[in-house]
């Protein structure tokens, strides 16, 4: 018999009898990632054998070792989140192929385990993720930001809170010297290098997301064909209209007007840095440009009262 | 069992489990049925789709709250914040009680996501009682906790499921929503009678019954919550009707959704074995 002085990881030790010790050595388990053919990994993060931690807390049955009973939470922990992912990133899924996003969605859920109670906030720390550690969307870390941007997005456009939205009749006599507007917070402004908004479309996304259950999950593995988004400048704002969400086209001086209202810029500090975007533009025909803006953001209900 | 203080006396009949792929036909159809189960962390969320079709819904039928992250079984602190949210869900849905699991999910602040099992030892009765008391103080309306479809058991465990559940149940004085579905997986995987686990949990705080369809392997049972229920499950939900009378039944359907028509088909089957034990038809499972 070999002895060995190894100590026991911590969880390891607290799992003998008491329940927090039983949780954290089972969540341990549980969310290390799966193999490649979806099984456990052999060895624990403590390089013990995986057999043997398992057995350390799980009694076998008729039928399957401890292991093997272990295994299915293993593989329903990673079945659950890898369908909510793709669920919200099928942009990030059509252009990075199956294996990549897998292995993106894989390392993000390692470093970043959900600490929400809904999977609704799953990819929120994703732009984050990407920008640490872009060698899992190499070569192409730019367009996969722009991809998580978007789809992130959709997601605060979904179900975002909104504001009551500002009349047109609140703002008569207001001073634009003086007039700061705020956007509704479900809408997000983005400059991006690629026609995502084209780009998703054709994606034929669905307008209800799917939903939490408690039944358990079975991976289906699509095998989509890659395809890849065209460069272009795009300025876009992803906003939903009676529920449904939608990407809006702006133009480069929208964009930046709306981009300084956000910054709590006055509306006249706004519209001063969009116009110098136009210098040549005759200053009549920004003045209706202007208005008919606004009159199509205002329909939209995009401004909302402030705090 | 039937309306009782842990179903806030409520007598809903026969629901089914409010899914994505039947908005249009329910908001458009306004078909007939009793009540609708959603699940609550698919409506605690601040605008949007979600909350308008709730409101459509709300309109017509009568919603029941049941949730999926609880984790009455963590030992983590519960989230004030998640509570607020359910706490401003149930006023807006006017639940007449609210019903999560007998599970832990969470550890040290990160989620799995999952229903995930107890080792029934009387610290975790303890821990887990406690928790649901402080849940049920809180939202202020009657909360249940539903037995759970497992795939594992523990060396540490100290007494049966049934005992644990019993335990709980008594120890919070709360209601339990009896998922026969899951009694028939979890025996079905840990090799216990699931008579004997209807014999032995305090039938007069059942608030609720859950149906579901389930899948088959060589070695293990899982709760997919697809296809038909199959007739081992009715026979099991029979025998509880028997003994502890009719009360709310409802049915889930999560994967492989068909039909809104062909789920509360499915559904009202129920509606048979009522019959049965009420006319006497039904001869018991239990020896």
């Amino acid at each position: 018999m070999v002895i060995t002085n190894r100590p026991l990881p911590k969880e390891s030790k607290r799992a003998q009898g008491d329940l927090t010790g039983i949780q954290a050595l089972m969540a341990a388990s549980i969310m290390r990632p799966l193999t490649d053919g979806d099984s456990m990994q052999e060895f624990f993060s403590d390089g013990r054998p995986m057999q043997e931690v398992a057995a350390e807390f799980i009694k076998p049955n008729r039928f399957l070792s401890s292991l093997e009973r272990l295994e299915l939470y293993n593989r329903q922990y990673w079945f659950r989140l890898l369908d909510a992912f793709y669920e919200d990133f099928p942009g990030l899924m059509a252009f990075l192929g199956d294996a990549k996003c897998e292995a993106l969605a894989t390392a993000y859920l390692t470093r970043y385990p959900s600490t929400s109670f809904t999977l609704r906030d799953l990819g929120r720390k994703l732009e984050k993720f990407v920008l640490e550690e872009p060698e899992w969307v190499a070569p192409d870390q730019k367009l996969a930001l722009d991809m998580v941007r978007i789809e992130w997005a959709e997601v605060v456009a979904f179900d975002g809170p909104s504001k009551p939205a500002l009349e047109a009749q609140s703002l008569v006599g207001i001073d634009p010297v003086h007039l700061k507007l705020e956007l509704q917070p479900y809408i997000t402004l983005l400059e991006l290098d690629y026609a995502l908004d084209d780009f998703l479309l054709k994606l034929n996304k669905k307008s209800d997301k799917t939903v939490e259950s408690n039944a358990v999950i079975e991976i289906k593995r699509k095998k989509g064909r890659r395809s890849r988004p065209k460069k272009q400048r795009t300025y876009i704002a992803v906003h939903r209209l009676e529920n449904i969400v939608y990407y809006k086209r702006l133009t480069c001086d929208q964009f930046v007007l709306l981009k300084a209202l956000t910054k709590g810029k006055t509306l006249a500090e706004a519209c001063t840095q969009a116009f110098e975007l136009q210098s040549g533009v005759d200053a009549g025909e920004l003045s209706a440009n202007l208005t008919s803006d606004f009159s199509t953001w205002m329909e939209l209900g995009w401004f909302c009262e402030g705090a | 069992m039937p309306a009782n203080r842990f179903n806030g006396f409520t007598d809903l009949g026969i629901g089914v489990g409010l899914r994505v792929p039947h908005y249009r036909h329910i908001l458009s159809e306004k078909p007939c049925l009793g009540w609708f189960e959603i699940i609550s962390e698919n409506y605690m969320v601040d605008g949007g789709r979600p909350l308008e079709v709730l409101e459509e819904i709300l309109d017509s039928y009568t919603v029941v709250q049941h949730g999926v992250s609880l984790y009455f079984g963590s030992t983590d602190p519960i989230d004030r914040e998640q509570l607020r949210k359910l706490k401003k869900l149930a006023k807006k849905t006017k639940t007449p009680f609210l019903s999560d699991h007998l599970c832990w999910g969470s550890v040290d602040g990160k989620f799995t996501h999952d229903l995930l099992p107890i080792p029934y030892t009387v610290e975790a009765v303890k821990n887990t009682a406690s928790r649901i008391k402080a849940v049920q103080d809180y939202l202020e309306i009657p909360v249940c906790v539903e037995n759970v479809s497992s795939y594992a058991e523990f060396h540490a465990s100290e007494m049966t499921e049934w005992q644990f559940l019993s335990e709980v149940a008594e120890q919070a004085d709360c209601g339990i929503l009896l998922d026969v579905n899951n009694i028939y997986v979890s025996a079905w995987n840990h090799g216990f009678n699931p008579y004997e686990y209807l014999n032995n949990v305090p039938l007069e705080r059942v608030a609720q019954i859950h149906v579901a369809g389930h899948s088959a392997f060589d070695k293990y049972v899982l709760d997919t919550h697809t296809g038909p229920v199959i007739d081992e499950v009715w026979q099991i939900y029979t025998e509880a009707i028997r003994l502890g009378g009719f009360t709310n039944t409802l049915l889930e359907w999560d994967a492989d959704i068909p039909s809104f028509d062909i789920v509360r088909d499915e559904a009202l089957k129920a509606q048979r074995f009522v019959e049965e034990v009420k006319h006497g038809h039904y001869k018991s499972a239990i020896a």
